[in-house]
């Protein structure tokens, strides 16, 4: 069993910065994300939620079913 | 501030929706007969179109790019239009856009069962149905970002980046994975080989799922879940980490469908990581949705459109934890090759798909054709139908998935598989299958009413053909007060796709690069040599008749399998194969040590009659490969070909490969009469022999020390 979990790339010289670099990557891309998001305006949040419902004629409701 | 008048295109939307309700019960259909013909594989007849190897393929297409295809471009036609307040740009794209798909649809629908396919899984289709493919993708997008940039309304919403990642991204995928070398019209081979094709491959593969199944309907979620339900989504900011994170995350996660093979463990081990950590933003799209609903919960009992959606979006949730799950390896080894894979996909293409799309149907016909749905109770009926299928589908896949895995590791206390004889697990399980075949005629008599239902619907409203609306024109250039930087990406449309694509570009390179860079990732077995020209092929007969549906040719390193088929498969013995055929499901044995281990005579009796060689096999039967002459002619193209790929015949070999086809058919036929049958010499039974003979030999021959990785 264990020879099949053979270290395939030990071998190869500076393979270790590969890794690093794919965290490093990540790691800012969402922290990056998260501040991003956290520093929304909740105006800004609110029209962009509202998007579907904007300019519609009939934006009471639109279910097919509606008895109310 | 003046305002213009225009109109939205809705026969647009109206042919799409057609095409999806059409195509839904074609594409069920076909999955119904795939299903069946498990139980009872009498049903092919012993005509060569309707072998499961040849229609599983096509189900799989026709649910995937042709009813979940149309669906896609139904929701985003109808929700673009309203949420830029713009009309499509070019009516006469969005016309190519309809015709070219289901031309491309019904060219799969006849060429799969012809047995024309490059066995690649949802990349079935031969090359020049892929240039299509690209061709009418891009006329897609090209029309979608036209009207992007000719929009009026300034703000784009969620539900439009999925669409543009969708776009690019699948763009992307579609165009990498079928790199392939044309022979002749409608036969290529993958420019991969090997592993590097089965990582490419899966690569495509799990991101079709992704961003074929995952991205459109999540997008068509953050619209049309709020429309039905008439509030907004529960958080705005939620949805865009949820976008960010799925399409970054996704993109890497591949390799958990390559879990215990060939392919390199750091590779395995990326996708398994990132696998899990997709939990996180799957989740987040989850709770979004359901929390729209939140204070709404009455209308859901009222309301069927809701219903089908809360359904679907908990369908999504169940799909995407058990996702993360089976991407853990000791869990994966009991998934990987049974049922329970086809059980999980279906939680996700009869829940999340189907009935979104079932929903988005329900919502948005009675409002094209300005009426009311005509009946709500039938709407329940079909909910309720299609919900009882899902679990008739599932449980008794789940239960032979685990039956299957629990008899196949099974040792006895002298240390031998109690179920040697590999049928036996298959037999245990065929109630199962049976039970699974009712799920889906449940689900497509669902599907049935609701084509009734929504038939009465649009008999008694009155189509609108153009809608019209009126909104001010978008001024230029955005002249507010200063402004956060990420807000421009937003607004500009281009820029939010080069970023996408940058972001699936990351992982896509990270994960591909090192194996095509680097030479000792597959460690070469000098005793491995290219393929004769007539195993060469009956290759390419196993690969018509499709036969990976059925057959891995992957030996994973567990006891229970190396008991059972040999020494367990090493990445070196796969560099000459394009297209890799490691296969996804054992619904037959591993192949990949089949050479040498029965005589000629048993596989000729076999093909023309499974059931002789093995009692209750559900095999169909392949008695018409007697029938078909291998085409000598397209030997020199194929080794020209193959050479071209880096496979190492010598110069000019291609110009005496048919002496040596020759001899080895004679080889074939003489040992077959050996054993008192009579073969004709040129038919594809007997390619076909030669290349199961020659499966996994190679490395029997192999002096092990020199399997050793070694610089």
């Amino acid at each position: 069993m264990l020879k099949f979990i053979k270290h395939t790339m030990d071998t190869i010289v500076g393979i270790e910065i590969f890794p690093i670099i794919s965290f490093l990557i990540f790691f800012s891309f969402f922290i990056g994300l998260l501040i991003y998001v956290k520093r929304l305006s909740k105006s800004h949040v609110e029209t962009m939620g509202a998007l579907p419902f904007e300019s519609e004629e009939n934006s009471s409701t639109s279910k097919p079913n509606s008895n109310d | 501030m003046k305002l213009e008048k225009f109109y939205y295109d809705n026969q647009i939307v109206k042919l799409f929706a057609y095409a999806t309700i059409l195509w839904a019960v074609v594409g069920m259909l076909v999955g119904l007969y795939a299903a069946f013909s498990l139980v009872y594989p009498g049903l092919s007849m012993g005509i060569e179109y309707t072998t499961f190897g040849r229609i599983r393929p096509l189900h799989t297409n026709a649910i995937i790019f042709a009813f979940v295809g149309n669906g896609i471009f139904t929701g985003v036609y109808y929700s673009l239009q309203r949420l830029l307040k713009a009309r499509m740009w070019s009516d006469k794209l969005s016309k190519i856009n309809f015709w070219g798909w289901q031309l491309i649809i019904v060219a799969a629908a006849i060429s799969l069962p012809l047995g024309l396919t490059t066995s690649k899984e949802y990349a079935e289709l031969e090359w020049p149905i892929d240039i299509a493919i690209a061709l009418i993708w891009v006329v897609f997008g090209w029309n979608m970002m036209m009207t992007i940039i000719k929009r009026r309304e300034r703000h784009l919403y969620v539900a439009i980046w999925f669409y543009i990642a969708t776009f690019v991204t699948v763009a992307v995928l579609h165009i990498v994975n079928s790199f392939e070398l044309p022979i002749s019209f409608m036969k290529s081979y993958s420019w991969y080989a090997g592993v590097q094709d089965a990582l490419v491959q899966w690569w495509y593969g799990h991101n079709a799922v992704a961003f074929f199944l995952t991205t459109p309907y999540l997008g068509l979620m953050y619209y049309f879940i709020p429309k039905a339900a008439n509030r907004p989504v529960y958080s705005y900011r939620l949805s865009i980490i949820h976008f960010w994170a799925l399409i970054f995350l996704y993109i890497w996660a591949g390799p958990h469908h390559l879990l215990y093979t060939s392919l390199p463990d750091w590779a395995q081990s990326l996708g398994t990581v990132f696998s899990i950590m997709l939990i996180a933003p799957s989740w987040g799209g989850m709770l979004n949705g359901l929390l729209t609903l939140r204070g709404a919960w009455d209308k859901v009992r009222e309301n069927p459109v809701l219903k089908f959606m809360v359904v679907a979006v908990t369908a999504y949730g169940m799909s995407t934890f058990e996702g993360p799950m089976l991407s853990i390896k000791s869990i994966n080894a009991i998934s990987h090759f049974t049922d329970w894979t086809i059980a999980h996909v279906h939680i996700g293409g009869l829940g999340w798909n189907g009935f979104l799309t079932f929903g988005m149907l329900y919502w948005l016909i009675p409002k094209m054709w300005q009426t009311k749905l005509h009946s709500i109770k039938l709407a329940n009926v079909h909910f309720w139908l299609g919900t009882l299928g899902i679990v008739f589908y599932a449980l008794p896949l789940y239960w032979a998935g685990f039956t299957q895995w629990a008899m196949w590791q099974e040792f006895s206390k002298d240390g031998f598989l109690v179920y040697g004889n590999f049928l036996e697990t298959v037999t245990q399980i065929l109630p199962m299958y049976f039970m699974r075949a009712i799920g889906g005629t449940l689900y497509l008599t669902g599907t049935i009413v609701m084509i009734y239902n929504l038939r009465v619907t649009i008999k008694q409203g009155s189509f609108q053909k153009e809608e019209a609306a009126e909104a001010p024109a978008l001024e230029g250039e955005y002249t507010g007060p200063k402004e956060h930087w990420h807000r421009p990406i937003e607004r500009k449309p281009v820029q939010l796709l080069i970023l996408s694509l940058v972001v699936i570009l990351i992982g896509g390179a990270i994960e591909m690069v090192p194996t095509f860079l680097v030479k000792s990732n597959i460690p070469t077995i000098s005793s491995v040599k290219p393929y004769t020209p007539l195993e060469l092929h009956g290759r390419d007969v196993y690969i018509q008749e499709g036969c990976n549906n059925c057959h891995s040719q992957m030996v994973r390193p567990f006891r229970y399998e190396t008991e059972r088929y040999g020494e367990y498969s090493k990445a070196g013995e796969f560099v000459y194969d394009h297209p890799f055929l490691w296969g996804s499901k054992r619904t037959g044995p591993d192949l990949h040590r089949v050479g040498g281990k029965y005589p000629d005579s048993w596989h000729y009796n076999h093909m023309i009659e499974p059931d002789r060689m093995s009692p209750n096999s559900i095999m169909p039967v392949y008695g018409f490969l007697i029938d078909h002459n291998v085409d000598t002619s397209t030997t020199v193209a194929k080794i020209n070909a193959m050479r071209t790929l880096g496979v190492p015949y010598p110069e000019g070999y291609e110009l005496i490969a048919n002496d040596d086809v020759k001899a080895q058919q004679m080889q074939i036929v003489e040992s077959l009469r050996g054993d008192e049958i009579e073969a004709d010499p040129n038919t594809e039974l007997v390619a076909l022999i030669a290349y199961l003979q020659r499966l996994g030999t190679d490395i029997a021959m192999a002096d092990e020390s020199k399997t050793a990785e070694k610089q």
